[in-house]
Formats: C-alpha cells, structure tokens, sequence
C-alpha cells in the first residue's frame, strides 16, 4: 500500500511519496515517481487505483495548464485544489470514479504555502500536515509530536526522516524509497531520496 | 451575376468562386498590420496596435497570443472570430500533450488551426472566419517555425510575411531587405520586423507590439523602451544611407 506524507512550514510545504510500484505481490520498480507537477508552484502526489492515479493526475495537470494559456495567469493553489475536488466529486457518482487519494502542496504568492488532503470520497481539508496510506499511521503520531510551524528547510526535511524511519520499522510492507520536493517562493526543488541506506 | 451566389457559403459560382471566403479575406484586408519574421535564434512577431481611445484601458487589446509555451500567434480581421479559434487552439495544444506527452510541433497546430476554418467554409449556416494567422514558434527538435492560414483553410510555410492592411507592401519590403545573415542574430530579426512594421504604420513607434519567441524561453513582449532603442538605430541608419545617395549625386 502506497504512502504520501506532507508537511506545511512558515516559508516552505515538503511533499514526499514512496517509490514502489506493485501489483498483487510483485513489486515491479522502485523508483516509481508519484509527485505529479502540475505548474511552477504546485505539485500533487497521488496514490490508489493502478491507472486511475496517472490518468487523474495528467487530466488534472493538463487543465491546470489550458486555464494559464486562456488566462495569462495560474490557478492558485487553493482554486486548483478547488478544482480537483469538483473533480473528484463529479466522478463519484457517475459510471466510473476514480479511486485516488491525494495529496496536493503549492505555494501562494500571497498567502504563503499550502497542503491540502483529498480524498477518494472527494472530501478536502487544508491542513499543517497530512498522509495517505498505512504508512499515515505512524507518520501522523511522529509530526503530531514533533511538528513545529518554525522549522527550517533541513529541519523539516528531519522531521520527514523520522516519519520514514518509523514507517520503515513498524510497516510490514516494505517501502524502502521514497521522493522528496519542496515547494517555496522560488518553485519546485528536488531533495535527495529517502532510501534505507540513508537512514542508517 | 455573382450578387445571386454570394449568399449562402456553400454554394459556387459560375466561375468557381466561394464568394464568402472571398469576402473574408476582404475583411482580413481591413484588419490591421500584423508582421512575422523567422530567424535562426528567434520568430518574432509584430502588429500594429489600433491606437485607444482616451477613456479606454490599453491592456485589453491584444492581437498576440500564446498558443502554448513554445507557439505564439498574431493575426489581423475580426478579434472576436480570432478569440474562438485561440481557444480551440489553446485546448487542442493541452489535449495533444495530453495524449502523446509531447509538444504539439508549429505543422501541426497550424494544420489543426486550418481545418478548423475550413470547416467553416462547408457548413451550412456558418460563415468563414474573417481572420489571417501569424503561427510562429520552435518546435520540440528546435527548429523555427512561421506558418500563414487564411480564411479559406489554407497554410504555408513563410520565411516572412506580413497580412492585414498594408500587407503588400510589407511583404514587397520583406521580400527585398530579408537576408539570411540579417536574421541569424536575434537582433537582426527583430529589426526587420520592426523596420517593415514601420513602412506602414501611421503614427510609429508608439503603436507596435512586439513579441519575441526564442527555443526553450517563454515568450518576451517588448517593452516600449526596446522598440524605441531599436527604431532611433533604424532611423539613423536610414539618414545615412540617405546622406550616402545624396552624397553620390
């Protein structure tokens, strides 16, 4: 079961997801990227039904871009989260919905930066930090005690270290990979790879 | 005799016209000037601004649009008939990349632009779309593009060219100053451009619009300090080669 984790800060939102892609009991790689782009400030991860999760996130990505070309300028972050949902929310009750959780982090020129956490039932919260996925559990107990609004850019990046540490230690499901970006005032960075080596 | 078949658009005349197309092509006449030249590190495209009246906002006339990051478009006729059709446009760009994961190339949304107007040539109760495209830009491999469509649904390839008012002898101008050396610098690009842009414009520099597309940069719109840097150097370079003939004599 695939996990997504995101954390907000004052001047910066870090988004990861782990790298494994399975199917049944197989895992077929490793180095599977789920932080879907979807404009200079904006990144979605996605995670849930095979197929679903990449054709979502490219539609979702794809508007987002049609509506800068008509307009001359981006959805921001809030509007684009906005629009998933209505997404989401058509989908649900029609002939075919898409089963994805996810998590979208942006940065608002002026409100700063933002994370927020959908769902596969098209709910939506804006929130400090948030997870999908088993991987959630112990995430979510690790930032609830250690989560600070304050912490800088390696800060928070140690925080994410903890959360994976934990996961790789209490998840039966082996994840051992997973992406990092951060999203700030001055657009998408990659951070290195939370792998197990890195950890020890 | 021809007054009895320019009604409906899909009927000929006796001689083999499509008198609406025809008409269309006269309202692009009307239009005003837009210019485009392709050089070897940028397209760039020009188009004489209608001037504003007083109490009227100048941002909201704008004749140059981008199609997709690397696809930009001038035209000259009937802005509301160009608003719809950058908007298929637009859609097309975003639908094709959605599908194929690449770029749309400067070809094919030209082609896509042009079947679109055809259409409308072959429709019952539609009439054509009055505007002439200027379709310029690098494609994926990073080759420069500069396409032409017109009302009709046709599309060329052009070096440079120029339609709307005037375009006549914009393209005679063109078509005597244009040099491959002249373009193969950003700046010589641009200079032709402004140069035949201002053989017709009435009130100079104060009314062009200037866009400069290079591979892999988003598109620059010159601010009016830049043309007026460039038009003083064209200006002086046209008093001396003035000063030069009278010199000769």
């Amino acid at each position: 079961m695939e996990c997504l984790i995101g954390i907000k800060f004052n001047d910066f939102v870090i988004i990861a997801a782990d790298r494994t892609s399975c199917q049944s009991i197989i895992v077929m790689k490793t180095d599977e990227n789920k932080l879907h782009k979807l404009s200079n400030k904006l990144v979605m991860g996605v995670s849930g039904e095979s197929g679903d999760t990449t054709q979502f996130a490219e539609y979702i990505a794809k508007n987002i871009q049609l509506y800068k070309m008509r307009n001359t300028y981006e959805l921001s972050p809030k509007e684009a989260a906005t629009f998933t949902r209505r997404n989401l929310a058509d989908t649900l009750r029609s002939r075919s919905p898409y089963h994805v959780n996810l998590l979208l982090a942006g940065y608002d020129d002026k409100e700063g930066p933002q994370l927020y956490y959908l769902d596969y039932l098209a709910s939506i919260a804006s929130v400090d930090y948030a997870a999908h996925g088993y991987g959630g559990y112990f995430s979510l107990s690790i930032m609830d005690r250690n989560y600070l609004k304050s912490l800088n850019r390696d800060q928070g990046y140690d925080l994410l270290k903890k959360c994976v540490a934990e996961v790789h230690k209490r998840l039966v499901i082996n994840l051992p990979n997973f992406k990092v970006q951060v999203i700030d005032k001055d657009g998408i960075s990659d951070m290195p790879d939370i792998t197990m080596a890195n950890l020890n | 005799m021809s007054a009895r078949y320019d009604r409906a658009i899909t009927v000929f005349s006796p001689d083999g016209h499509l008198l609406q197309v025809e008409y269309a092509q006269e309202a692009v006449r009307k239009g005003s000037t837009a210019v485009g030249v392709r050089g070897a590190e940028a397209v760039v495209l020009g188009v004489e601004k209608k001037s504003v009246a007083k109490l009227q906002e100048e941002r909201t006339v704008r004749k140059i649009c981008l199609l997709d990051d690397h696809v930009v478009m001038a035209f000259a006729g009937l802005t509301a008939d160009a608003r719809i059709l950058i908007n298929r446009a637009q859609i097309e760009c975003q639908s094709h990349k959605l599908t194929v994961e690449d770029p749309v190339t400067l070809e094919y949304i030209t082609r896509y632009i042009a079947s679109l107007k055809q259409k409308y040539t072959q429709s019952n109760g539609r009439r054509p779309f009055g505007i002439s495209c200027l379709i310029g830009g690098f494609d994926y491999d990073g080759q420069p593009h500069l396409y032409q469509t017109e009302p009709s649904g046709i599309y060329y390839e052009w070096k440079a060219n120029a339609t709307g008012r005037s375009a006549k002898t914009v393209r005679e101008f063109l078509e005597k100053y244009y040099t491959a050396e002249e373009v193969s610098s950003e700046r010589g690009t641009v200079k032709l451009a402004i140069r035949a842009l201002l053989e017709v414009v009435q009130s100079g520099q104060k009314n062009l619009e200037i866009a400069v597309m290079r591979h892999g940069e988003p598109l620059v719109m010159l601010d009016a300090d830049t043309i007026e840097k460039y038009v003083t150097e064209i200006e002086k370079e046209k008093e001396e080669e003035a000063e030069k003939k009278k010199a000769k004599k």
